[in-house]
């Protein structure tokens, strides 16, 4: 099932940064990746490959902050979901707004909602918030309890 | 007649405030000038700015960066100024109002006078709204 | 030393004057940088759906915008159903896609009215949104309501489009045609038009793929993407058509893509009715039970181009996370590309190329002065200006032999 041909061409060139594959069909496809190796791999589905970016989905879970990136293959129909899971304590990556323009408004969307650090953001300034909430405070993270509070 | 009655006789100016809206409401209001219902035929137009309007009209659920602008424009207007609360947004914030940044329904910012409810009210319907507006005043 | 000047671009919408979206900064009387601010409409949509039941989704997600009210749903419903590996049946397409085009003939319609207000043609604007009554008419007589039509649900659609109702939509359909063809004249055989927007705002084929822009926007520069033709869904795979491309990437090339659309979506529309009359009527959903765990990808070509929805389920009634994103999040930042270097008064159309749904995204905004911080001109006062320009073009145009 993983015999699809952009998936082997990633396997060959990050092989140790991809965690997981996962093969829904031939058009939904999501691999999980290490945060650090996002730029390189990005940096393939763009310039290489020829993907379009759609937009970047953030979640908090129990897990971490989790980001979802979409990138799409238009003459195939191909959506190319890159997941990266972050630290709990103090998420950050590397922004990819440096590489193409299209990232730029998302990632300082996920930093007003999420708190998420972009790093090297070209201009990570307010864009939704200003006037709507307080800085510091980000309206989509959510409480979790630790094991020892649910007992 | 009282002074606020003799304002609203004759033609009506209109100023228009979206707070966050869908723009459904917008459209509709819209609606109203283009010839299938025609409100210019009465006089009514829609003017760009606050200190020439005699009606403000008020849709959109409004958030907290809204609200600020709201209570400015409310000040600006000369009185006496009649409000209307349009849509379902406009009169209790509608399918919006659980949301973390909405900062209450029109009425509990500025005074209005008038509430025309639907999603989105249709023209037929705001126009009557209005109207009953202007012969309660 | 010139100063630079700092000019805001007054709301999209020709009635509101209140700010924010655009910072123009000017020197003269050429654009050189924008900035952008924005949260005047922001309602916290992804969060409240967390709280609401799929089904009640629907009506949530469908007054994100008013314009594009049925492509948000048909996304939704396309990522839901991916979850739950559901297939909806024939008769529900075709009712999804008449729906899905009659919107975007509605919605391009609004668009020329708008663009015409803003270059000064009043008459078009009032043309324009006269031909779209019919097709509110339309949506009433199918659904109920003129906007927020409420017709999708998970598994289907929630009413059905009878034979008796289909002779009505064809009627108003030919007349439409007439009525396209007519408008299509006047914008496109217009000399101060095409003085106003040929080479006007130009995005080439390189900025769309640097800002990954959608629908007309990226379609009016040449790059044939349209998620009706690359990722097929509803009764689209079913009926023929074709994808309009431009090759200028001018304000020009994005009218003449919306124009000729019109024209397709018709097509679609006729074609989809044919099949519903040969098709048994009621057969409108298939029963689903429950949503499992996963996640779905769902997009859905809106009249601006490709919506996407991303709904994760953790097998509960409601969606765990949702989020959303309209065309207008990627095609208003392509401003910065095609407004800098312009001229003031072709501000306006420039960004009324885009079509930028400002709901879907934010609201326009107005100007200052960068050097002594005083507004130089609000958002009416640069439509007046753009229609000083036309008016300047128009007596010319006469005064040649």
């Amino acid at each position: 099932m993983e015999k699809d041909p952009i998936i082997e061409k990633l396997k060959e060139e990050f092989n140790t940064s991809i965690l997981e594959v996962t093969v829904k069909n031939q058009k939904r496809i999501t691999v999980s990746i290490k945060p650090d190796s996002l730029p390189g791999i990005a940096g393939y589905l763009y310039k290489n490959a020829g993907f379009r970016f759609i937009i970047a989905s953030a979640l908090h879970t129990k897990k971490g902050f989790e980001i979802h990136y979409h990138f799409s293959r238009d003459n195939e129909g191909l959506v190319l979901n890159i997941h990266v899971i972050l630290d709990k304590k103090d998420p950050q990556i590397e922004s990819l707004s440096n590489m193409f323009n299209a990232s730029n408004w998302i990632e300082r969307e996920m930093h007003e909602l999420f708190g998420i650090n972009f790093l090297n953001h070209p201009n990570q300034d307010k864009l939704i918030s200003e006037g709507n909430w307080a800085e510091g405070v980000y309206p989509y993270r959510k409480e979790f309890k630790t094991p020892e509070e649910e007992r | 007649m009282s002074f606020k009655s003799h304002c609203f006789k004759k033609s009506l100016w209109v100023f228009h405030f979206g707070g966050a809206s869908c723009n459904n409401c917008d459209i509709e209001i819209l609606d109203c000038l283009t010839p299938r219902h025609d409100l210019e035929r009465f006089g009514i137009l829609l003017v760009g700015s606050i200190r020439h309007a005699d009606v403000l009209l008020v849709n959109g659920s409004i958030n907290n960066h809204d609200r600020e602008r709201l209570i400015e424009i409310y000040k600006q207007a000369p009185k006496p100024v009649l409000v209307v609360a349009i849509g379902a947004c406009g009169c209790t914030g509608g399918i919006f109002a659980d949301s973390y940044v909405f900062a209450g329904p029109v009425d509990k910012i500025i005074p209005v006078d008038a509430y025309i409810p639907g999603c989105p009210p249709k023209p037929e319907a705001i126009i009557a709204g209005i109207v009953k507006l202007v012969q309660k005043s | 030393m010139s100063m630079k000047t700092l000019i805001p671009i007054g709301p999209y919408h020709p009635l509101q004057e209140e700010p924010e979206l655009f910072k123009l900064y000017c020197d003269g009387e050429i654009v050189t940088d924008i900035q952008w601010v924005t949260g005047y409409n922001h309602r916290g949509i992804e969060k409240l759906s967390e709280s609401k039941t799929y089904e009640q989704v629907f009506f949530l997600v469908e007054r994100i915008c008013g314009i594009c009210s049925t492509s948000h749903p048909f996304a939704f419903a396309n990522a839901v159903e991916e979850i739950a590996g559901i297939e909806v049946t024939d008769r529900a397409k075709y009712i999804r896609s008449i729906i899905g085009e009659l919107e975007r003939i509605h919605s391009h319609l609004l668009w020329v009215g708008l663009a015409g207000h803003f270059l000064g043609y009043n008459t078009v604007f009032m043309w324009a949104w006269k031909y779209r009554e019919p097709v509110l008419d339309l949506f009433e007589m199918i659904s109920g309501n003129r906007n927020s039509y409420a017709m999708f649900k998970v598994g289907g659609v929630r009413r059905d489009i009878e034979n008796y109702k289909i002779v009505a939509i064809r009627k108003v359909l030919d007349d439409l045609r007439k009525k396209t063809d007519l408008l299509t004249g006047a914008v496109m055989d217009d000399p101060v038009i095409h003085a106003r927007t040929k080479g006007v705002g130009i995005l080439t084929r390189q900025d769309v793929i640097d800002y990954a822009a959608v629908g007309p926007t990226a379609r009016a520069s040449g790059l044939e993407i349209d998620v009706r033709k690359d990722d097929p869904y509803a009764a689209y795979p079913l009926v023929n058509w074709k994808v309009i491309t431009s090759k200028t990437g001018d304000v020009f090339a994005k009218a003449e893509v919306r124009l000729l659309e019109m024209y397709e979506s018709i097509s679609i529309i006729e074609q989809c009715l044919s099949h519903l009359e040969k098709e048994k009527e009621g057969d409108i959903t298939v029963k689903v039970t429950e949503i499992p765990e996963g996640t779905g990808n769902g997009r859905a070509e809106a009249p601006r181009g490709e919506v996407f929805h991303f709904v994760v389920s953790d097998g509960t009634n409601s969606p765990a996370r949702h989020k959303i994103r309209a065309p207008s999040y990627v095609n208003i930042a392509t401003f910065k590309k095609s407004c800098i270097g312009q001229t003031i008064a072709d501000a306006t159309i420039t960004l009324a190329g885009v079509d930028p749904c400002y709901c879907c995204t934010e609201r326009m905004a107005v100007a200052y002065d960068a050097g002594s911080g005083k507004q130089i001109m609000n958002g009416r006062e640069l439509i007046e200006n753009s229609m000083a320009l036309t008016k300047k073009l128009k007596s010319a145009h006469k005064e040649r032999p």
